[in-house]
């Protein structure tokens, strides 16, 4: 079966594209951490943020679309932190509402909460779709080692980039198996079933990372981790970097006069 | 010619939970040779290829490579000469390239990186499988698996090529393929397998394994024609 769904687009050519990975891990990090530290009010600061990476998304040619349906995929998560924030907090009331027999009052504060945590997520997740969608899984992983990931967690990154399409692969065999010997029955047999498929799914795994162990070792796998990594900084890179930092301290710089 | 490339002295094993895959085995093997390992389902195949490189180790230490016993101090040199294939190909490659996978077992053996590019370059040649080298094993077919993983031991240059099941799971033209693969590649080769098909065209000498002892060594016609032998051990049908 067929999956690309982790790094799709990333095999298209741009100006972003050809960027050394480690330029995008670090500039979506400063990214990430510019759009944190903003204060919830700097409105227009927002705007330019998303200004930025929406720029940035055209110029690696990305369809929009895409993007936006990828990054509405946290939207549930975070609202469903932050969807009550307004009605719980304290201060001053924008308004009041009968509920069948409760009485509601959203807060200013709370409302400005829940903005605050909506736009951030979402701005961040813009960035870290730009960079997974620029950046082939493999090369993401030799930058993360080349700015000194240890190697143990840049392989279990790789394990999961490895095998989370075979373990898909396996879920989906077992659902068949399931179904085509399942005629309804009652909910709680159901979930029953479900439980006896994660375990089977976990031992499954494990008897797996057993073998790949065997695999790795009989090619001379002694417990240390070694690469090649050949990746080279190019004369791009530093401007990019240098820009987009730029860009940024100017839009925290707006942030903060105002 | 007739050097011992791989020789077996008694060799028992049992698994931790007490079951007794392994009995009493010797057997040696010359350079050169294509040795097939058939027996019925638990007969003991399996258990006795993970010997040969050291990842199983049995108690007696009754195994030597090229005149080494294995033990810790020799483990990383005879596993750069055994170069063992596991079943399923998504346990052998689990890097997230071909290349990276190809050049795992160079990488562990200290080679420069030019050296490993050339390794990498060579074996995915001998496989058929040149161009390969930036692809994602899941993305590739059953039988490009296969082949990748048969590149990812040859990289490490090895003298004796141990192969677990080989032409498992794959389509009558991909296992033919594979087959003829095997039969070009000039290396001492150990093959266990149900395929009596690909024993009789690869193998001059079959051995035949059941509840972990050698129930018959010799020519493969000589074994394969022995109906009733084969019938006994689940390999033909039953003689009426």
């Amino acid at each position: 079966m067929k999956h690309a769904f982790i790094d799709k687009y990333s095999n298209l050519d741009s100006f972003i594209h050809r960027l050394d990975p480690r330029t995008r891990i670090l500039t979506t990090l400063a990214f990430v951490l510019a759009v944190m530290v903003t204060p919830p009010t700097a409105w227009l600061a927002f705007v330019l943020y998303f200004a930025l990476i929406a720029s940035l998304i055209l110029l690696a040619q990305l369809p929009p679309r895409y993007v936006l349906q990828r990054s509405a995929v946290i939207l549930p998560f975070v609202l469903m932190i932050a969807i009550f924030i307004p009605f719980l907090g304290q201060g001053e009331v924008s308004g009041s509402y009968n509920v069948w027999m409760w009485r509601v009052s959203v807060t200013h504060d709370g409302l400005t909460v829940l903005w605050n945590v909506l736009a951030k997520s979402w701005l961040s997740a813009l960035g870290l779709i730009l960079l997974s969608s620029t950046t082939r899984f493999p090369d993401l992983l030799k930058g993360l080692e080349r700015l000194g990931v240890p190697r143990v967690m840049v392989m279990i990154l790789s394990f999961m980039y490895r095998y989370i399409f075979v373990l898909t692969d396996e879920v989906m065999r077992m659902r068949r198996a399931r179904d085509s010997r399942s005629f309804g029955g009652r909910r709680l047999w159901q979930i029953r079933t479900v439980g006896n498929m994660i375990g089977t799914l976990f031992i499954r795994s494990y008897e797996r990372g057993e073998r790949v162990y065997g695999a790795m070792v009989a090619r001379g796998f002694d417990g240390q981790v070694r690469t090649l990594s050949h990746l080279r900084l190019g004369r791009a890179d530093l401007g990019f970097g240098t820009a987009f930092v730029t860009i940024l301290l100017v839009i925290g710089l707006i942030a903060a006069v105002r | 010619m007739d050097e011992k490339i791989i020789q077996i002295e008694g060799l028992s094993f049992t698994y931790p939970d007490g079951h007794q895959a392994l009995s009493d085995v010797s057997l040696a093997v010359s350079s050169g040779e294509t040795v097939a390992f058939i027996g019925p389902n638990g007969a003991g195949k399996s258990t006795l290829l993970f010997h040969l490189n050291g990842i199983l180790r049995s108690n007696n230490g009754a195994v030597k490579v090229l005149d080494l016993p294995i033990k810790e101090k020799h483990l990383k040199w005879i596993r750069s000469k055994v170069g063992l294939v596991f079943q399923d190909p998504e346990d052998q490659l689990f890097s997230p390239t071909v290349f990276d996978d190809v050049a795992f077992g160079p990488i562990n053996m200290g080679c420069t990186e030019e050296e490993v590019r050339r390794r990498v370059k060579q074996a995915l040649r001998q496989v058929g499988m040149s161009g390969y080298e930036s692809r994602s094993p899941h993305h590739l077919s059953v039988g490009e698996k296969k082949r990748i993983a048969i590149a990812t031991v040859l990289s490490m240059s090895p003298e004796i090529l141990v192969l677990d099941e080989p032409t498992s799971n794959l389509d009558p033209r991909g296992r033919w393929e594979l087959i003829e693969l095997l039969r070009e590649l000039p290396l001492t080769k150990l093959i266990a397998t149900h395929d009596l098909e690909m024993v009789q065209t690869l193998c001059e000498r079959t051995v035949l394994l059941d509840q972990g002892r050698v129930v018959a060594d010799g020519p493969t016609h000589r074994v394969l024609s022995d109906l009733s032998l084969l019938a006994a051990h689940g390999l033909a049908p039953p003689i009426p």
